[in-house]
């Protein structure tokens, strides 16, 4: 899963204190959700990224725990109130225990 | 009608019978979520809430009211507060009342966040969405929609 | 005699109705609703740019899908099938096969080599003697000059190098030749069009020519264009290749479909493309 790219959008990456950032994320997965069964009438078993953190300088701001409800190829649009200039970390954890990761430098008046 | 006895019903009575029950559930199902009987779906809210019963309001949930295809329906929800150190939106969770397991996704907000998020989820069929929102005083809000799931005509 | 059973559920059924407070304030029912929310598709319509159009106003699929759905293809990052774009991208460049060569090393930057390419196919292949569509075009390079295995039909690898450059004709308008050696196979399309098949005995036209802005018990009905294709289907949550699309419309008129890259496809790709004469490019578009 660490060659999977996710694709991220910030409105801006400079705000004043107390400034909203407007985030985009979109990720490819299938999120298998283990309701549908295979031709040989076998259910196909589930795999879905469970879990997206989005962390400022290690610590989480806005999280998601996700279930099998939620379309393949994830879409979250959320907004920060960034208290300080830092790392963004976004993190999606599959299933399976792998992980895809992004960063974006963020600067807080 | 008085007997102590029902006599097994013959077909015609029958057929009077599941009429009458279909127009009183589709009537019950009207009128929002506290009449629906969705065991799955109450249990889900009840721990969520920590045996609170939500009130109506502040949190809104935005959804198509006749889904183009169920495999991919987009979502908004918002809580309408100021997010500040000392008052904000801990969690809000959606449920999908109609779907083989209700609990859609949870999204968890901190001060350093605005109390709204948007996504795309699947719904089986039509159904009411429950949105449920919990305040870090334990208060907790709540917003129902109701989404049209239709099977194309092509097929799908 | 009156029998107490059913009289009594029925009165218990109208207690209900009676009772229930929003029996009386019933809101539309779904389809009128639905049409007023819907824009107006006909405000899209453009004219035709063939000679013997069947349509008075051509009108892209995206006039006839939800507004969230028309939102979602509005915004190139919400579109997810840019998630394919960015694989025909990386593809792109990846040097694969015997010759040590990826696309790049001929055709260079794809947004100037590929600017206007797809929108004229399919075309007319000498060598070959038939017209050939954008994925038996990018397997000819591939068993060609970059001596690779051509990918199969459907294959991620197919459809997001389709999809890529296809993207690079976006906003172009669908600019197929039928003239020439075109005609017959234009012909062949055209005659497939109209020709009723399977158990429910419907030709494209059926839908598509003279029930489009209908309603296909809750599809709402589109003129069938294809100057969107590969499409992110909302159903499939993936891109889908047109000859996928139109396998699935013969498998839901419950006929044996051709094959995709087969010549009645290739005809049929070619005239539908015709039908479509100066719609936009749109490829990636979203649908249901």
């Amino acid at each position: 899963m660490a060659d999977v790219k996710p694709r991220i959008k910030l409105d801006k990456k400079d705000v004043a204190k107390g400034g909203i950032i407007e985030v985009k994320t979109l990720v490819s997965h299938t999120m298998e959700s283990g309701q549908r069964k295979d031709k040989d009438g076998k259910v196909i078993p589930r795999k879905i990224l469970n879990k997206f953190t989005c962390d400022l300088n290690g610590k989480t701001i806005f999280s998601a725990d996700i279930e099998s409800a939620v379309s393949a190829n994830p879409y979250f649009q959320f907004k920060i109130k960034p208290e300080e200039t830092g790392t963004l970390t976004f993190t999606w954890i599959d299933d399976d225990g792998s992980k895809i990761q992004a960063t974006e430098q963020i600067k807080v008046a | 009608m008085t007997s102590a006895k029902i006599p097994a019903l013959n077909r015609r009575q029958a057929l009077a019978f599941g009429t009458g029950a279909v127009v009183a559930t589709a009537f019950a199902f009207r009128t929002g979520p506290a009449l629906a009987a969705k065991p799955a779906t109450d249990e889900a809210i009840k721990a969520f809430t920590r045996g609170k019963e939500p009130v109506r309001g502040k949190v809104k949930l935005e959804l198509p009211e006749i889904a183009e295809n169920g495999n991919t329906v987009p979502m908004t929800v918002s809580v309408d507060v100021p997010m500040t150190a000392e008052s904000y939106v801990e969690e809000v969770m959606i449920v999908a009342e109609g779907n083989p397991n209700p609990g859609v996704i949870s999204f968890h907000f901190t001060p350093s966040s605005v109390a709204e998020a948007n996504t795309r989820i699947r719904l089986a069929e039509t159904q009411n969405v429950i949105a449920v929102a919990r305040m870090n005083d334990g208060s907790v809000f709540s917003d129902v929609r109701q989404v049209k799931v239709t099977i194309g005509g092509c097929g799908g | 005699m009156v029998r107490p059973l059913p009289l009594a559920f029925t009165a218990l059924a109208l207690v209900v109705l009676a009772v229930a407070p929003h029996a009386q304030d019933m809101p539309p029912g779904p389809a009128a609703k639905e049409a007023s929310e819907r824009p107006a598709w006909q405000a899209h319509g453009l004219k035709p740019q063939n000679p013997n159009s069947p349509f008075d106003e051509v009108v892209s699929g995206l006039y006839f899908r939800s507004k969230e759905t028309q939102e979602m293809q509005a915004d190139d990052f919400n579109n997810p099938g840019f998630l394919a774009v960015e694989q025909g991208e990386e593809l792109w460049s990846k040097v694969d096969g015997a010759a040590g060569k990826s696309c790049a090393s001929c055709h260079n930057e794809a947004s100037t080599s590929m600017k206007g390419v797809a929108a004229a196919y399919p075309k007319w292949n000498e060598k070959l003697g038939k017209p050939i569509n954008l994925e038996q075009r990018i397997n000819i390079c591939r068993s060609g000059a970059v001596k690779a295995e051509p990918w199969a039909f459907g294959s991620s690898e197919l459809t997001a190098m389709t999809t890529y450059i296809r993207t690079q004709s976006r906003g172009m308008p669908v600019a197929v030749k039928v003239e020439g050696p075109m005609t017959p196979w234009f012909e062949r399309g055209q005659s497939l069009y109209y020709q009723r098949n399977g158990q429910l005995d419907l030709a494209c036209a059926s839908c598509h020519e003279k029930n489009h802005g209908k309603y296909l018990r809750a599809d709402f009905l589109s003129q069938g264009q294809s100057n969107g294709f590969p499409v992110y289907r909302l159903r499939d949550q993936r891109l889908v290749p047109l000859h996928e699309r139109m396998e699935g419309c013969m498998q839901d008129v419950r006929a044996t479909p051709f094959q995709p890259l087969s010549d009645e496809f290739l005809a049929l790709e070619t005239y539908v493309a015709w039908r479509g004469l100066g719609l936009p490019v749109e490829t990636p578009a979203v649908r249901n």
